[in-house]
């Protein structure tokens, strides 16, 4: 596939899963895709970074349901707070263990599951959908303990990138931490997956153990070689995150010339390689 | 000069640091996880000195056996286990955890915010959020680090309760009141808990160059105060070496002293 048949999957209205961690491991190639296309009055699930700032950012989410949006090296995604303080996007903030169940409830085909995490606090005041279940089994006090009752995310589509994927879409992460990328696929009813390099599937253990091979084929829908395809985030053990053009980014939050040049430059480009060609200009630029 | 001599030319920073590591004192084999630099120093100050059984992560998805040096990304590890982040909701989970967190304002029960100034639905000023801090409290041992005590962090009321204090959850069930402690408020100015029948918060120590003046001063709600004040204790020449020269040698922790 290519990135413009992955976004072709998708509607206007759909609520999409976007696997890695704040500014880790992103399909920032496919979320690019989604913001010059047509689509709009999205949902966006996410361990947010630059994906969720981004498609605030270009007006493409109706509705953020996040545990938090980070970009790591900068505490508060910036093009997310202007969103905030505009109060421009509806939002779902949940503890960030909370929304790990979403997830899984997701992905087991249950209703909810139960957690202590919100109560006491305001997640349940800033999420007043959110129900409580007693428990029916008593404690050791005889009592009947009541609990949140997380409800399973709908998702219509998860995109994720990984760092290896066969034709098939068996697709491998060689860095640290997978993240929540298995549920996220388990979760949705369809997962697209951008990688670094299609390989062979004989060649999946040439470079990681099989413990590597997390997100089978199963629960994949599509597979599009995008190298460079989570620039400026993270994914090691193939890049690091270009902390440069992320600073370049972030910046372009409170000015809106410089957010204008920024879109031109590098969202309102006709492919990837087109953004890739103009990465490389910055960074010859900058140096 | 024995190792256990008090340094009297101590910095504050180096103050702070060892009032950080002596709130994980007595907490045996469980995750140390401290968030921001002068905590992390607290933390591993604590497990090089009096709490070696604690296990740490080190930002890359591993516990690191051995004392890894703050800023320094290539810094070799002894890697004792693998922690991506699932897991270390599975040990919040547990209860085997002891986090120190920021908190953009305090309240007098310990409620905590992280969230946003004003009203969460338009914010004057979104901050990092929630976070994990409502799963934390209700599930394992927290604590606080302020760096700028003043009256804008000490607040009658927070704006939003990313992590409830002990109000909040009086009248939650048994597990969570057992797993809910505030184990302590660390801030430039001094150290306080709340174990008290109010469970409010008290004074505990006043820094040396604070007073227990500054400190009402700069707080927005009635902090109670004992009738004996002890002064923080000072680092000892060993607690200043780790800081100086093996934990910190960069001196990242004076960032928060500006």
């Amino acid at each position: 596939m290519t990135e413009d048949e992955v976004i072709a999957e998708l509607e206007s209205g759909m609520t999409i899963g976007i696997g890695g961690w704040g500014s880790r491991r992103k399909p920032m190639a496919l979320v690019r895709a989604i913001a010059r296309s047509e689509l709009s009055d999205l949902t966006i699930v996410s361990y947010g970074g630059p994906d969720v700032g981004l498609l605030c950012a270009v007006g493409k989410a109706r509705k953020i349901v996040y545990g938090f949006v980070t970009l790591d090296s900068i505490p508060l995604e910036p093009h997310f707070r202007v969103a905030r303080q505009n109060a421009a996007v509806d939002v779902s903030e949940l503890d960030e263990g909370a929304f790990y169940l979403g997830l899984l409830a997701a992905a087991h085909r249950m209703p909810f599951y139960p957690t202590r995490a919100g109560l006491g606090s305001d997640m349940l005041t800033m999420n007043p959908n959110l129900k409580t279940v007693r428990s029916p089994y008593p404690g050791e006090d005889g009592l009947y303990e009541e609990l949140v009752a997380i409800p399973a995310f709908d998702i219509d589509v998860s995109l994720l990138h990984m760092n290896r994927a066969d034709t098939g879409g068996n697709g491998q992460f060689l860095g640290p931490d997978l993240y929540f990328d298995d549920l996220f696929a388990k979760a949705s009813k369809r997962t697209f997956m951008s990688c670094e390099k299609i390989v062979p599937t004989e060649n999946l253990l040439s470079e990681g153990t099989v413990h590597t091979l997390k997100v089978p084929r199963l629960f994949v829908d599509g597979v599009v070689e995008l190298p460079r395809g989570a620039h400026f985030t993270e994914c090691p053990p193939d890049y690091g995150r270009d902390e440069d053009f992320q600073k370049e980014y972030a910046a372009t939050a409170r000015d809106e010339k410089a957010w204008k040049d920024f879109r031109r430059r590098y969202i309102d480009v006709p492919s990837h390689d087109a953004y890739l060609k103009a990465v490389d200009t910055f960074r010859r630029n900058s140096l | 000069m024995s190792q256990s001599h008090l340094v009297e030319s101590s910095t504050i920073d180096e103050i702070c640091a060892v009032a950080i590591a002596e709130v994980f004192r007595g907490d045996g084999e469980i995750l140390c996880n401290p968030i921001g630099v002068t905590p992390i120093i607290g933390g591993r100050l604590a497990r090089a000195t009096f709490e070696p059984d604690m296990v740490m992560t080190d930002a890359i998805s591993v516990l690191a056996a051995n004392i890894v040096p703050v800023g320094f990304d290539e810094a070799p590890r002894l890697i004792e286990a693998w922690m991506p982040y699932r897991d270390v909701f599975d040990i919040a989970w547990s209860g085997r955890r002891h986090v120190v967190m920021g908190a953009s304002q305090i309240d007098c029960y310990g409620n905590q915010n992280l969230a946003a100034i004003g009203d969460w639905r338009k914010p004057k000023a979104q901050l990092l959020g929630l976070r994990g801090a409502p799963g934390n409290l209700v599930n394992h041992v927290t604590s606080y680090w302020l760096p700028q005590h003043s009256i804008r962090s000490f607040v009658p009321k927070v704006d939003v309760v990313s992590g409830p204090g002990y109000d909040r959850v009086e009248g939650l069930s048994k597990s969570v009141r057992e797993n809910h402690e505030i184990r302590r408020v660390v801030s430039n100015l001094g150290v306080f808990d709340f174990q008290n029948e109010k469970k409010q918060m008290q004074v505990v120590s006043v820094h040396p160059g604070s007073s227990i003046e500054e400190i009402v001063d700069s707080t927005g709600f009635d902090l109670l105060v004992p009738d004996e004040i002890s002064e923080s204790r000072l680092p000892t020449v060993r607690e200043l070496e780790l800081i100086r020269e093996v934990i910190d040698p960069k001196g990242l922790r004076k960032a928060d002293f500006h």
